[in-house]
């Protein structure tokens, strides 16, 4: 039997993976050389992720962390939270939501706290979240929160063991959208959330959020640099973000996070969408995603029309 | 973190506690509660339980609870099974025939949460005190306006009879 030596390296939460390939030489050049490095910045990454051990999740550490969540939400960002008796009390439930805030994420920090105050730390509450998020050493404890890579295999999972799951199809591309399109839902077309709801049969409940692109001054996705440098091939990473925010005052990439202005956070949970009853045994993709994406957006446009100031709220 | 609030109310006390420990009058008087559902049989009494919520800062906070002293017309106290520690208690003394003492206290926390829990505490505890205050003084309200429905009805009675 040939030996395979497992280095160090090679292993991760017991998990033995093979050391990665080295990447093809590049001819040269500074481009390539910072090719070269986001290349091997990648592999490394990849080794990193843990695979979804729902087991993870710790309800006593969620609940012995809520103070801590409440003041952020509380003091720093004067979150609103509303509608959340429009979530089943109980069963597998998709949460839909849509995402701001950059890295930081106040939007899900407030929904976080409110759902496990209102049902309880020990109702299953899982959340998809891209891989680079869950590889960060820094913030390995999102994983006792239920934070889980999001794919397709990981969702099922989580509904299957009867949680409640939080994904927001927008992802990257929405998270780190400019400041001047912050009252704007969009999801770039991403309709897996639908095939999700169907398969698994669950409840589908929009969520939508204000405010947290206002929380430092987001300038652009960055796509045309993430494209240059090959990020979406390494990391799955669409986007390279640049943003003016503190206290890098110029933020690029945004993998530091920043320190997030105290913009008032507003979250509206809307009633379920039981999408079989409401669209046939066999829904359109195209027909659903638009009605979900149009319903967001009508709510998204009434509580910008609350708001008086940015920030202020 | 332990807060109250108390007040004089002129009615007897059997007609506030007849308000106080009735599950389904409750959210007429308690400021801030959002929930407060019966999640027991019989419900009311030792050993029953509810599902409560209050609104504090950013978040619906509460859990389960459940009676653990039933002393009628004059202490009802609960403790929480889950969710939110928290210890309630409704206190009614009589001063004269048709005046009662009636206190509202609330002891809570999150065990374990070291720093950020001690902070919590003393953060939401003005917010805390405020719901205590106003849900006192409706309850006065409230136990006034039976009490004199009450007396109206006997007058009646009494009119009708003669």
């Amino acid at each position: 039997m040939p030996q395979v030596e497992i280095t160090q390296a090679g292993r991760h939460n017991g998990q033995v993976r093979k050391e990665a390939s080295p990447p093809p030489p590049h001819s040269g050049g500074p481009l390539s050389r910072l090719r070269s490095v986001a290349e091997a910045v990648g592999a490394q990454v990849k080794m990193r992720i843990p695979r979804a051990d729902l087991d993870e999740r710790d309800p006593d550490f969620i609940r012995e962390r809520l103070p801590l969540l409440w003041l952020a939400a509380t003091v720093w960002y004067r979150g609103e939270v509303r509608g959340l008796g429009n979530i089943p009390d109980d069963g597998p439930v998709l949460l839909v939501g849509n995402h701001s805030g950059g890295n930081m994420m106040p939007d899900t920090l407030v929904l976080v706290l409110a759902f496990n105050a209102y049902f309880g730390a020990e109702r299953a509450f899982y959340q998809l979240a891209h891989n680079l998020v869950l590889s960060m050493p820094w913030l390995s404890d999102l994983r006792r929160f239920g934070t889980v890579a999001a794919s397709p295999e990981n969702a099922r999972k989580a509904l299957e063991a009867g949680a409640a799951l939080l994904v927001y199809p927008g992802g990257d591309h929405e998270v780190h959208r400019p400041t001047s399109q912050s009252n704007r839902i969009d999801f770039d077309d991403r309709k897996g959330f639908i095939r999700l709801a169907l398969d698994q049969d669950v409840p589908l409940v929009p969520v939508v959020a204000i405010g947290g692109q206002e929380t430092a001054l987001f300038l652009s996705r960055g796509e045309w640099l993430a494209r240059l440098l090959r990020l979406d091939r390494m990391f799955r990473l669409k986007v390279l973000p640049i943003s003016l925010s503190l206290p890098w005052i110029l933020n690029v990439g945004d993998m530091l996070g920043h320190i997030p202005l105290p913009a008032k956070i507003t979250v509206e949970v809307l009633p379920p969408i039981h999408l079989r009853e409401q669209f046939g045994e066999d829904p359109d993709d195209d027909e659903v995603y638009d009605h979900v994406t149009g319903l967001m957006q009508d709510t998204l446009d009434a509580l910008a029309g609350e708001r008086r100031l940015p920030i202020v709220g | 973190m332990r807060v109250s609030a108390s007040t004089k109310i002129n009615t007897p006390v059997g007609v506030v506690w007849q308000i106080a420990s009735d599950p389904e009058r409750v959210l007429n008087f308690m400021s801030g509660m959002t929930r407060w559902e019966v999640a027991s049989e019989p419900s009311t009494g030792l050993g029953a339980r509810y599902r409560v919520l209050m609104r504090i800062g950013s978040a619906e906070v509460g859990g389960l609870i459940e009676i653990v002293e039933w002393r009628p017309p004059f202490d009802l106290a609960w403790h929480s099974v889950t969710g939110l520690d928290q210890r309630g208690r409704f206190r009614l003394r009589e001063l004269s025939p048709g005046s009662t003492r009636a206190e509202f206290r609330l002891a809570y926390g999150v065990a374990g949460s070291g720093l950020s829990g001690w902070l919590a505490e003393r953060v939401a505890a003005p917010s805390v005190q405020r719901h205590l205050g106003r849900s006192i003084s409706q309850l006065s309200r409230l136990a006034e306006q039976e009490h004199r429905r009450i007396q109206a009805q006997e007058r009646r009675r009494t009119v009708s009879q003669a």
